[in-house]
């Protein structure tokens, strides 16, 4: 009888890199439907153009590195950053935003830095900050929230794909800040500002929508955890460096500081603690080391929001840290098993 | 300590390591059985670690059961016994127990069936024998560790000038799936193996001895702890130790029992340990208790490909394809024939290879249960980290891969790649399919063949510049003695010349 060869060992293993891209998918539709209920059904386009947009794109780049396409698009890894980009930028923002972001990540950050596995920046954060940087009109125009549920869809396609909004409307009438966005704008225009009377208290966060966003990227995530699909150092990281910073800022001064709470459901800090930094690709990879790459995030993300020149930070300072990952990696390797403490 | 008497262990944690299904009870509710004698008994001339065995017995020579056949030389030596009297044959190259598949000069004993006993020693009593016996006695038995790793035994109890031994440790921690031949063993001979716990105790010449029981083996560990109470062996404890994947690794098992962690560059002994595997431990009984010397061990034959798995005592050169058909042969296609564990055997590609020492288990698996090797599956790694969550001995995989794959071998060296122990738990977890410990050891290899390389160029560099001196010398040496010949001759000329002229001065 003829036996195969094959090295020890011999079982079957466990995990695939597909089922966890799935799982990470999976944890993310709840905060789509958020999305499309308090910013309307333009999420679902702007998901559908990114997915188009990162296949297409990943499986040319694929074939002119001479690889193989399916196997390599059926990491499902394109998706996952497609899907966070699309949810990433406003739900009315015009197709070539979406798309021109979608190529970017994928083929300048992603293909040409080697493909999965081998990139230094998270695609998606280097393709929103991208974006942010080269269109800040569009990328700041968030829907009045519920204001879009009475649209058909119609309208809403023709906004996206020919920027024409019904009779009547003007760009102005249908968006709104962002509760960051407002913390910014009133601190440009005084910063003596008492933040306190602003529309920024935690029934705001929640009637507006983002209360409920975070909440549900706090779940998902927990779950991603729960699963152990991905590293809870990081988001605790994240978490408790924005919670310690804001609460001692906070604590001194609350009529110049917003609070702590305002700060962990705000932005995208939930998104950014529990999808974005995760990407183990880019991430510092030893448990210390991740504990240290979330909490420089969220060092990073308090200092940008209050003194920086945008209202959110998330994707800068993972931008940041991703940089920093390769000394965090060589300082933080863990003793070996029989070598001195 | 509960009421049976038994320490459950509480203590130290093993760091990493994978719950496996154990899949044990295919073999451990079976009593061992006897097998046949083979027609044919194989014994590759070279061992694990390639040393080379000279053999001692001549083609066409008739060689009795238990008569040295072959033996290696050095400190590391050990012996060869015929497991069954019959001819020697002429050697012929055969395929051997290796990971390799490859071929290897094989001693081969076509046996008669007689069975014919040297004469063995008249069995004395241990409590006479000196250390030195003792450790004399087990290498002439031909013991060596029967757990895997096959290092003569006789080294590892002789007491030394650099060392204090303080603690004996058995291992009885069978962690890999499907194995069952050490928990028979406890089983089935626990007073035996407590007198060749006593044997050793002697010849180590101390009184601490600890046997680590994985939990999910409580008819062992009864067996054991019932055996102490009859013998009034009170020293020995028995420890049971959680039943983890790699829990019974050598410096994982020692870690759990005693919290001591062995030196990453060094070994039990330096931190006051000897350990030894339980088929060992009876080996010790069999040859110092029995007179007998080593040709048989305990094997278990198993998996789902098996139709009567069980452990049987199989005489060292038994091809295995003798075994399986004692076990009822195989029940249908199979897709792999594991020597050794699921987690850390090699494949054959054919079973005509003969059983050695180490091997404890065959293992005969369907393609449900094991991988099919295929390239195409491996996909880039994302840096996950599970790899990293499971190593028991707290490496980073993800970043020795990484160097590995980038030829830096000396950094996989700064990463601990020669602390891998090579268990195979992060292959398991690896989502993207890479085959680690594949490449964990081909960068050892490279390493140790750049070493080879790297000595061979200074012995040849220290060669060059000895031979480059002598000529300095030897040329300095010529220059000299013509110039001594050349000055005598000038003297020479000059008394010949002042002597001629004294002649003329004198007419």
């Amino acid at each position: 009888m003829n036996f195969t060869w094959a090295a020890a060992p011999h079982i079957k293993p466990r995990d695939s890199v597909s089922k966890i891209m799935l799982k990470v998918l999976l944890a993310l539709l709840p905060s789509i439907f958020l999305l499309a209920w308090f910013f309307g059904g333009g999420v679902y386009i702007n998901i559908l153009l990114a997915t188009l947009t990162a296949l297409i794109a990943e499986a040319m780049v694929l074939k002119l590195r001479g690889r193989v396409v399916l196997k390599c698009l059926k990491d499902l890894s394109a998706l996952v950053t497609a899907v966070l980009i699309g949810m990433a930028i406003p739900t009315l923002a015009p197709w070539w935003v979406v798309v021109l972001g979608t190529f970017f990540a994928i083929v300048i950050v992603k293909q040409l830095y080697g493909g999965l596995g081998s990139n230094l920046f998270n695609p998606a954060m280097a393709g929103y900050a991208f974006l942010l940087i080269s269109f800040p009109q569009e990328m700041t125009a968030w829907a009045m929230p519920e204001s879009l549920n009475a649209w058909p869809f119609s309208d809403i396609i023709r906004l996206i794909f020919s920027a024409q909004l019904p009779d009547a409307m003007t760009i102005d009438g249908i968006t709104m800040a962002t509760p960051l966005d407002v913390v910014k704008t009133q601190a440009a225009i005084n910063p003596y500002t008492d933040v306190t009377v602003l529309p920024l208290g935690i029934e705001t966060l929640f009637t507006q929508g983002w209360g409920w966003l975070s909440l549900s990227y706090f779940v998902g995530g927990l779950w991603l955890v729960q699963q152990g699909i991905i590293a809870w150092q990081i988001p605790l990281g994240i978490l408790s460096a924005l919670a310690l910073i804001a609460a001692g800022f906070y604590f001194y001064d609350a009529q110049t500081y917003t609070s702590p709470l305002f700060h962990l459901l705000a932005g995208a800090t939930m998104v950014g603690a529990f999808f974005i930094a995760t990407d183990p690709v880019t991430a510092a990879t030893a448990p210390k080391g991740r504990f240290i790459f979330g909490f420089m995030i969220g060092v990073l993300t308090y200092l940008i929001r209050v003194w920086g020149g945008y209202p959110d930070a998330m994707a800068f300072a993972v931008l940041l840290m991703n940089i920093a990952v390769p000394v965090i990696d060589y300082y933080t390797q863990p003793r070996v098993f029989g070598t001195r403490r | 300590m509960d009421q049976d008497g038994v320490i459950v262990f509480k203590g130290w944690n093993l760091k990493g390591g994978l719950d496996l299904e154990g899949h044990k009870d295919l073999s451990r509710q079976y009593s061992i059985n006897n097998t046949a004698i083979p027609d044919e008994l194989i014994y590759p001339l070279v061992d694990r670690s390639g040393n080379v065995l000279t053999a001692l017995a001549k083609t066409g020579e008739r060689v009795l059961k238990g008569q040295v056949i072959a033996g290696s030389k050095g400190v590391q030596g050990t012996l060869l016994h015929a497991a069954s009297s019959g001819l020697v044959k002429e050697n012929e190259w055969r395929m051997i127990a290796h990971p390799s598949g490859l071929k290897s000069e094989c001693l081969i004993v076509a046996t008669d069936g007689l069975d014919e006993c040297c004469p063995i020693d008249e069995p004395v009593d241990y409590r006479q024998l000196s250390a030195a016996d003792i450790c004399e006695k087990v290498h002439q038995a031909g013991i060596v560790g029967l757990g895997g790793a096959s290092f003569p035994t006789a080294i590892k109890i002789t007491p030394n000038n650099v060392h204090t031994i303080d603690t004996l440790i058995i291992n009885g921690a069978e962690c890999e799936p499907y194995i069952t031949c050490d928990d028979r063993l406890m089983q089935q001979y626990p007073s035996e193996i407590l007198l060749g716990i006593q044997v050793l105790l002697r010849a180590l010449a101390i009184k601490n001895c600890v046997i680590g029981i994985e939990e999910d083996m409580p008819e062992a560990i009864e067996a054991i702890q019932k055996a102490i109470e009859c013998s009034g062996f009170n020293q020995i404890q028995v420890k049971v130790v959680p039943a983890v994947y790699p829990a019974g690794g050598e410096r994982q098992l020692i870690y759990l029992l005693t919290g001591r962690e062995t030196p990453s560059q060094g070994f039990p002994v330096d931190i006051g340990v000897v350990c030894q595997n339980v088929g060992t431990v009876m080996a010790v009984y069999q040859a110092i208790v029995k007179g007998q010397v080593l040709i048989e061990r305990v094997v278990t034959v198993t998996g789902t490909g098996i139709n009567k798995p069980q452990n049987m005592w199989a005489r060292i050169g038994t091809p295995i394809k003798d075994l399986v058909s004692q076990c009822g042969g195989y029940n249908g296609p199979n897709e792999r024939l594991i020597m050794g564990g699921l987690m850390m055997g090699f494949s054959l590609p054919d079973d005509s290879v003969g059983i050695t020492k180490a091997t404890n288990c065959i293992l005969v698996a369907t393609s449900k249960e094991v991988t099919k090797s295929s390239e195409a599956e491996i996909q880039p790694c994302i840096r996950c980290g599970e790899c990293a969550s499971v190593c028991p001995v707290n490496l980073l995989p993800q970043q020795i891969y990484w160097y590995s794959q980038g030829g830096a071998h000396q950094k996989c060296q700064s990463f601990g790649l020669f602390d891998c122990i090579e268990c195979g738990c992060c292959d398991v977890v690896c989502p993207s399919h890479i085959p680690l410990v594949q490449y964990f050891r081909a960068s050892k290899s490279k390493v140790f063949l750049k070493r080879r390389e790297d000595e061979a160029a200074t012995l040849a560099k220290q060669r060059f510049e000895r031979r480059d001196t002598r000529q300095v010398q030897e040329k300095v040496a010529r220059e000299q003695r013509i110039r001594v010949k050349k000055l005598a001759l000038v003297k020479r000329q000059k008394e010949s010349v002042s002597s001629s002229a004294k002649m003329q001065d004198k007419p």
